[in-house]
């Protein structure tokens, strides 16, 4: 099938690219993380073209935001980048129990991030700050809700692939899964740090 | 390696809900194709009827925005994009020496998705009213304050339904195309088809995000009270245009770049020549789709962008034209000195060159900026885009049917009829479109449904009228050719044109579950043309007969539109457990796609010599 040979159950070094399914699968999952870069191009758009439309007695955005709890969702959030790293990097040495236990870390820290927004969100409503409030709330909203809904489709995708990993173990259909779930993981990253500076950064300055 | 799962193949109807194969996806994206077409064909028969004469009142006035709202959503979303995805799926993987798409089950999804997405969309007839506002959409008309019935709630979630089955689909043939090639189909190789094909899954992922966005946006403006579009709450309805063009642009150069790679295919064959000017026409197609990016402001000037925005977007839209005149030559200098055949296709390939030609001049015309605002919004505009998208798109479509249906069916449309259809459509298209050009100019806005008598528009709108009748009956002769077809108890060989120069030609008509016995070796552009040229039947195998791995078929994807479609009216009318539900089919669905892994089968060698002989 491939010039890997498995001997004995022995993981070739790249199990995600070892068939040609694993291979169209990583790089249409890249493609899909372009079509995604266009989703959130066009949401930072709205939100750069929306962000100054805030209405008379409703809270602005450098009234709204609170820069250490930000801050630290961002750490929480780049933190669970680099435990994904350590997951991708036990599977190329088939560690499985390793790769498992990272994955489970990453997502813990995804969900560390959903409760700061959640709170943020909440914290946010009491201050008169609502998705029908504004423009500036609807886009605001939507470009982090998207964003927050990335995060919880990629805890339950993880969630999910962890428990397929650990009945049916590491091998070259189960490979790629956690690899492009790996690449959705750091995008979702990449993302937020673009709404850091952007939406809060930016917010607290402008 | 041969696994020994045996795997249940269905017959009948759940062969063709279940199936994987392109070719049959393929078919089925032609029936439902055709059948919107047939919808929005007759949308426009309502309309030009409507037209006929002055102070018409066929339909009434909401009625008619009604039809004609549909007719653009129809005919650019639900009928020729589909009908587009047939041919590539019919045809793409045959190109390039593969045995499927990358992901079959993912090409079985983006149908399915498509056409509940359609239906969704259609279903608003019958549901208080269609959408309304224009195939735009344009804010404010399309917000709850001007259009209070549900009929753009339909128009959102229909196309955000059908627009996920056409970015699975444009994925998978960039994937299929970068990684599925045969042994020896560089790029460089290609047929022109293909490499249209993956210029336009590109311009998909690149485009339908950005549409995503905007009918998300309008969808939280309408059904959950967001404020993007509207003004009181700090809103802004440009910005819905904006969205709306960055799409749009691009969606024009998807819809007519296969179109493109059509036409070289039919003219080259029929003219007996190598397509002029190959890694030329590479490149004009690979740089319109990259300024198709870059231009879609051209459909804003009126909407007071300032002259310096107005004049970089008038000169990029210009520069679209020395690309496309680059085609329009080769395509010329492939006819010159050819043996040429007029038959259909090629009937239907030829008569596209001066027409959409006659588009493009148009298009420059609109392109430039300060004439803009005297065309604007007038049947100007709409005999330019009749001209690029029928012109252009359908004449394409029509070629490229008649060239590839004995391939894809294994019977030759009947050529009588299909000249009979070819000119009765042609010269109902001209009548039709041509004098909207002089009826623009004479200052007839478009979007009307009704104008005064004594404005001398009167016996341009008759001659109109009696056009589109005439290319209605085209297109009935064209289904009355198909079941005449469908009758016939020919068998045809591999190369029933005797001149074919790409792959699909050598295998098939049809062409068996697995396309190719071997895979084949590609020793040079049109590799079949080189062969016959270097005395040889058939292409070189490039492996020995062994058993072939198929994919399974599945019900799944069915289901995971069923769950959308079951999602979408439950939002749409605020019964969030009915769209729970929906949205929880769908999600189920993906999950057991995820936990059983698809061994698929094989088929063995015994099996496939038997295939052989019968």
């Amino acid at each position: 099938m491939s010039a890997h040979s498995h001997v004995d159950g022995q993981l070739p070094h790249e199990p995600e690219k070892a068939t040609l399914e694993g291979r169209n699968k990583v790089l249409a999952f890249w493609l899909f993380l372009g079509g995604e870069t266009v989703l959130f191009g066009t949401l930072f758009s709205v939100y750069l073209a929306l962000r100054g439309q805030v209405l008379e007695g409703n809270p602005s955005a450098n009234e709204l935001f609170d820069l250490p709890l930000v801050a630290a969702a961002t750490f929480i959030l780049l933190t669970s980048s680099l435990t994904s790293v350590f997951a991708i990097q036990a599977m190329h040495r088939n560690n499985v129990k390793s790769m498992i236990n990272w994955l489970i870390v990453t997502v813990a820290l995804g969900l560390g991030f959903l409760v700061l927004e959640v709170y943020e969100f909440i914290h946010y409503l009491h201050m008169g700050h609502g998705f029908t409030t504004s423009a500036f709330s609807s886009s605001f909203y939507t470009l982090v809700g998207f964003h927050g809904a990335h995060v919880i489709l990629g805890v339950v995708w993880i969630s999910l692939l962890i428990g397929q990993v650990y009945k049916k173990g590491l091998n070259t259909v189960t490979a790629p899964k956690i690899y492009v779930a790996g690449l959705y993981w750091h995008f979702v990253d990449v993302v937020w740090v673009f709404i850091f500076t952007v939406v809060y950064l930016m917010g607290k300055v402008g | 390696m041969a696994h020994g799962h045996t795997v249940k193949r269905y017959t009948g109807i759940m062969d063709w809900i279940t199936t994987v194969d392109h070719k049959k996806i393929g078919i089925l994206y032609l029936i439902a194709g055709g059948f919107f077409f047939l919808i929005g064909g007759l949308e426009a028969i309502l309309i030009r009827i409507q037209l006929w004469q002055p102070m018409n009142d066929f339909l009434s006035a909401d009625m008619y925005n009604q039809v004609l709202t549909m007719h653009g959503t129809t005919m650019i979303f639900l009928a020729a994009m589909p009908i587009l995805f047939a041919l590539m799926n019919a045809i793409v993987p045959l190109q390039i020496g593969a045995r499927d798409v990358a992901f079959p089950f993912l090409n079985s999804l983006g149908f399915w998705t498509f056409l509940f997405g359609g239906l969704l969309l259609n279903i608003s007839w019958f549901a208080g009213g269609a959408p309304n506002a224009g195939w735009t959409s344009y804010v404010p008309l399309a917000s709850p304050v001007y259009s209070d019935t549900h009929g753009v709630d339909f128009y959102v979630i229909g196309l955000q339904i059908s627009g996920i089955g056409t970015l699975i689909g444009g994925i998978n043939f960039l994937v299929t195309i970068i990684n599925m090639r045969a042994p020896g189909m560089s790029f460089m190789r290609m047929p022109m088809f293909t490499w249209s094909i993956f210029v336009t899954s590109a311009l998909i992922l690149f485009a339908f995000p950005a549409l995503t966005v905007g009918l998300a946006a309008l969808m939280f403006d309408r059904l959950f009270s967001a404020n993007f579009f509207n003004p009181e709450m700090g809103g802004n309805a440009v910005l819905w245009e904006h969205i709306f063009w960055i799409f749009g642009h691009p969606e024009v150069y998807i819809l007519i770049l296969p179109a493109f790679g059509i036409i070289s295919e039919v003219i080259a064959t029929f003219s007996r020549k190598r397509l002029f000017g190959y890694s030329s026409m590479v490149f004009a197609t690979v740089l319109i789709g990259f300024l198709g990016f870059m231009v879609w402001a051209h459909h804003m000037f009126t909407t007071g962008l300032g002259p310096v925005a107005n004049a970089l977007f008038s000169i990029a839209t210009m520069l679209i034209a020395v690309p496309t005149g680059i085609k329009i030559f080769n395509w010329i200098f492939t006819m010159w000195g050819g043996s040429i055949t007029f038959n259909s296709a090629n009937l239907y390939a030829i008569g596209f060159v001066p027409t959409f030609v006659m588009g493009g001049v148009t298009g420059v015309m609109l392109a430039a900026a300060p004439a803009d605002y005297q065309y604007h919004d007038t049947y100007f505009v709409v005999a330019h885009f009749h001209y690029v998208i029928v012109g252009g798109l359908v004449l394409g479509i029509f070629a490229g049917l008649h060239y590839w249906w004995p391939k894809m069916f294994g019977k030759m449309l009947n050529e009588t009829l299909g000249k009979i259809t070819f000119w009765t459509f042609y010269i109902g298209f001209h009548l039709t479109f041509f004098v909207q050009h002089f009826l623009g100019l004479m200052g007839m806005p478009r979007r009307i449904y009704q104008y005064l008598d004594g404005l001398g528009f009167n016996q341009m709108n008759l001659i109109s009228t009696i056009g589109a009748l005439l290319m209605g009956i085209g297109s009935i002769l064209f289904v009355v050719n198909i079941i005449v077809t469908s009758r016939s108890k020919e068998k045809l060989g591999a190369d029933p044109w005797g001149d074919g120069r790409t792959l699909e030609w050598t295998i098939p008509s049809p062409p068996p579950e697995y396309n190719f016995l071997q895979t084949p070796l590609v020793r040079g552009f049109d590799a079949l043309w080189k062969e016959k040229m270097d005395g040889n039947k058939t292409v070189t195998p490039a492996e020995p007969v062994g058993p072939i791995h198929m994919p399974s078929p599945s019900i799944l994807p069915f289901f995971m539109s069923v769950g959308l479609f079951i999602g979408g009216f439950g939002f749409m009318y605020h019964q969030y457990i009915i769209g729970g539900v929906g949205l929880l089919i769908t999600f189920t669905c993906m999950i057991l796609r995820s936990l059983y892994d698809d061994h698929g089968y094989h088929i063995e060698v015994e099996e496939l010599e038997k295939g052989v002989k019968a």
